[in-house]
């Protein structure tokens, strides 16, 4: 994209649809990123929460492309599904960080072999 | 005006998430977090979904954060230990993490249907009411169904928390 075209996006006051739909991927890439790269099990759950926003971002975008409100209920069963995930989850890690006193998930490694 | 507002809040949504990614204690990654649901609940506002919005704000940013940080408070969470790590992750990661930045960006490039752009006011289909019934009466049975998710993931976390009795 050329700056006389973004030089008149900005003058027209609109902004295009696919901006919102960059910056929902830009995110998404940031949350695979944390997840791979980051060891505290707590910072890789706030990474997922990071990508499921950013799926929201998209729903909602497009939903505001074709003028229709169902997006908008995907990105709230989103919510729901997130809120419901983030309690078992966390409860989850409770009870892991009660038995093995570590936050770390190399070391959370029972499952293997 | 508009475009102002999106390059703003989508400067401080993406400064935050690096952010999450790259603060070495979890309560600083926690707070990153709620400023980037605060922005991305202004960009859901730009959009035309005000109820998204605010549950945005209620649910994600007051909730959720909140269930976090008194998680990392509880576990009493120190910074990440650096020493020590595996490097599988790092080996393998980024290589993935650059095939999915690149296919994302082919199909950004080519895969794109033609788009139009988002004005402020342009749709008023977001409202509560709206919101509300659709909800009551196209996805009344995925209504129900999350109703028993929620009921199912209230049990099971007490059940998992719960302090084991001798």
């Amino acid at each position: 994209m050329d700056p006389a075209q973004i030089a008149g996006i900005l003058k027209q006051g609109a902004v295009p649809t696919s901006w919102y739909l960059a910056l929902s991927a830009v995110l998404f890439v940031i949350g695979v990123a944390g997840f791979v790269l980051r060891r505290n099990i707590i910072t890789v759950f706030m990474c997922i929460e990071l990508m499921l926003n950013a799926v929201n971002l998209s729903f909602i975008a497009f939903a505001h492309e074709h003028k229709q409100v169902s997006g908008h209920l995907f990105a709230f069963f989103v919510m729901v599904v997130a809120a419901a995930e983030a309690a078992v989850g966390l409860a989850i890690i409770l009870t892991v960080f009660r038995n093995r006193s570590t936050l770390n998930i190399d070391e959370i490694d029972s499952l293997k072999n | 005006m508009d475009p102002l507002f999106f390059l703003l809040f989508a400067f401080i949504t993406v400064a935050c998430g690096v952010n999450v990614v790259l603060q070495k204690h979890p309560i600083s990654s926690a707070l990153s977090l709620v400023a980037v649901m605060a922005s991305l609940a202004v960009l859901y506002l730009l959009l035309g979904a005000e109820f998204l919005a605010m549950a945005q704000m209620i649910v994600y940013a007051g909730a959720i954060m909140v269930l976090f940080v008194f998680v990392i408070m509880l576990l009493n969470a120190g910074t990440e230990a650096t020493r020590g790590r595996s490097w599988t992750a790092t080996i393998f990661g980024i290589p993935a993490i650059l095939i999915l930045i690149g296919a994302l960006a082919y199909f950004m490039q080519t895969g794109m249907p033609q788009l139009g752009s988002v004005k402020f006011g342009d749709f008023r289909g977001g409202g509560a009411y709206q919101v509300g019934y659709a909800l009551f009466t196209e996805y009344l049975l995925p209504f129900e169904v999350t109703s028993v998710l929620i009921l199912i993931a209230i049990v099971g976390a007490i059940v998992l928390a719960r302090k084991e009795l001798d």
